[in-house]
């Protein structure tokens, strides 16, 4: 990893990271971007692999999207990766694809930054003059711009466990199985022992230049009971939070719309976990 | 331009070597210089599928990854899948008795990306299939043969006869 961040101090602009290759070998094939040096990260062991971490997980970088899709510790500290995984492209790309290329790349549509802006996840980065932390309200600058510097790599990203009772949920709505998201988002909502929300995180994917928390969403939920909130007519709030732009694939108003419609029934579905749970415990 | 690197890795068993600048493709170094043309190129940016081989042991997109990645690694394109010249893979058997080809372009991506398919999921779901297939594009048959040929494929590598 020395090495890697030495060749970038010394190239700067003229380097770039390769990691899955996912995203950045096609925008070089189409001739969108070039680059006198690309320095590979696929033998840097140490950008490998998932880490219980404090109650959390620390996930390097270069761990491969198809790694956390099957990380039993993922899947129990931080469900909603496990839930948002495949929903990201195909098997094939996810036998590449990084986690860390996914948000170093920070397509708007993509489904890890929504996740990693919606549960407060860091992101470490190095450099070659040392090592910083960077939360997830501060990573993602405007589209496909991130606080990682051309000198800098992201090394890798760490989250939290809730420690209550919490429903979490993942959805999105796509033309096909694995095409990028027209509108998408990942919740979590947690209560106090008596049912009551005390925590709601909401994260949005294709409805704005960045992902975008649903701020007005989870300020309504926040004091309600989680038996008695309607989801469907808090969904509805998520249309002002979000800033979408119209293009081929669909307008801005039917992101809008279609958006805080699936808002709604993500919103249901971690709901119904939360009384599932209720109800057997 | 970049000045030529040695390649070398195993394709199809047998060990490989080459020369070619650091942007030379898997999928390119797998054509023109293993000759294993069963890799084809059809968009060249990681959405049709076609270019689908794997590397040691798990589908990747070839025309994403350069040759250079690939040093050391043991490929599988679709020539390497059945087990001899005279005898073919379960999964391209199926592809030929349920018609899941028409122009045969996509086939080879097809063949290796539901090969590894069904090594991971060997009893798989219709819709589980659906999913399974839907990194490879086809232009032709509509999918129903192809969904029908991984069906028979599964039932076939599970030891169930047709
Ligand atoms: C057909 C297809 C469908 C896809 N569908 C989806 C989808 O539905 N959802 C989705 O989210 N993605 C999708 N992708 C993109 C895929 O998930 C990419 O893998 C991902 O966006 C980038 O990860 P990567 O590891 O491949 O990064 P790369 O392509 O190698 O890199 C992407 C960018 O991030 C930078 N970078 C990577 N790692 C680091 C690091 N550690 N430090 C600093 N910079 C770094 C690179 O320099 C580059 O600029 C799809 C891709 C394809 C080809």
């Amino acid at each position: 990893m020395a090495d890697v961040v030495s060749l970038l101090a010394e190239h700067g602009d003229d380097a770039k990271p390769l990691a899955g290759g996912q995203s950045l070998v096609p925008l070089l094939a189409m001739r969108l971007t070039r680059f006198e040096h690309i320095v590979d990260l696929n033998r840097v062991d140490e950008l490998f692999g998932v880490t219980a971490d404090n109650g959390g997980v620390r996930i390097a970088a270069m761990t491969r999207q198809a790694a956390v899709e099957t990380d039993a510790t993922v899947a129990d500290r931080v469900p909603l990766l496990h839930l948002a995984t495949p929903h990201i492209g195909h098997f094939q790309i996810r036998n590449r694809g990084t986690i860390g290329g996914s948000v170093a790349h920070a397509d708007p549509a993509s489904e890890y930054p929504a996740v990693m802006l919606a549960l407060d996840g860091t992101a470490e980065i190095a450099s070659a003059s040392g090592t910083r932390e960077v939360p997830a309200a501060e990573f993602f600058e405007s589209t496909f711009m991130t606080a990682v510097a051309p000198d800098e790599l992201l090394v890798a990203l760490r989250f939290s466990a809730w420690d209550q009772p919490a429903g979490f949920a993942f959805d999105e709505i796509a033309r096909r199985s694995g095409d990028f998201a027209l509108a998408g988002a990942a919740v979590g909502i947690g209560t106090d022992a008596a049912g009551r929300i005390n925590r709601a995180a909401v994260g949005m994917l294709g409805v704005g230049p960045i992902p975008l928390r649903a701020s007005s969403v989870e300020a309504a939920l926040i004091g309600l009971a989680a038996a008695d909130a309607d989801p469907h007519e808090i969904g509805r709030l998520a249309a002002d939070d979000m800033d979408p732009i119209g293009d081929v694939h669909a307008s801005a108003d039917y992101r809008r719309r279609a958006g805080s419609t699936l808002v709604g029934r993500i919103l249901a579905s971690a709901l119904a976990q939360l009384t599932q749970e209720a109800g057997n415990g | 331009m970049a000045d030529q690197v040695p390649l070398s890795m195993t394709v199809n068993g047998r060990t490989r070597r080459g020369m070619g600048e650091p942007r030379l493709t898997l999928a390119d170094f797998l054509r023109e210089q293993a000759l294993c043309t069963g890799v084809h190129l059809g968009c060249e940016h990681g959405v049709c599928g076609s270019c689908t081989v794997l590397m040691d042991g798990e589908a990747v997109r070839s025309c994403l990854l350069f040759a250079v990645q690939a040093e050391g690694a043991d490929i599988t394109t679709v020539e390497g899948l059945a087990p001899d010249d005279e005898t073919l893979h379960p999964v391209q058997e199926a592809f030929r008795d349920c018609h899941g080809l028409q122009c045969g372009f996509c086939t080879p991506g097809f063949v290796v990306s539901v090969a590894a398919f069904l090594e991971a999921n060997p009893d798989p779901s219709d819709d589980e299939i659906r999913h399974g297939i839907a990194g490879n594009l086809c232009r032709c048959t509509g999918y129903q043969g192809i969904v029908a040929a991984t069906r028979q494929a599964a039932a076939v590598l599970k030891g169930e006869g047709q």
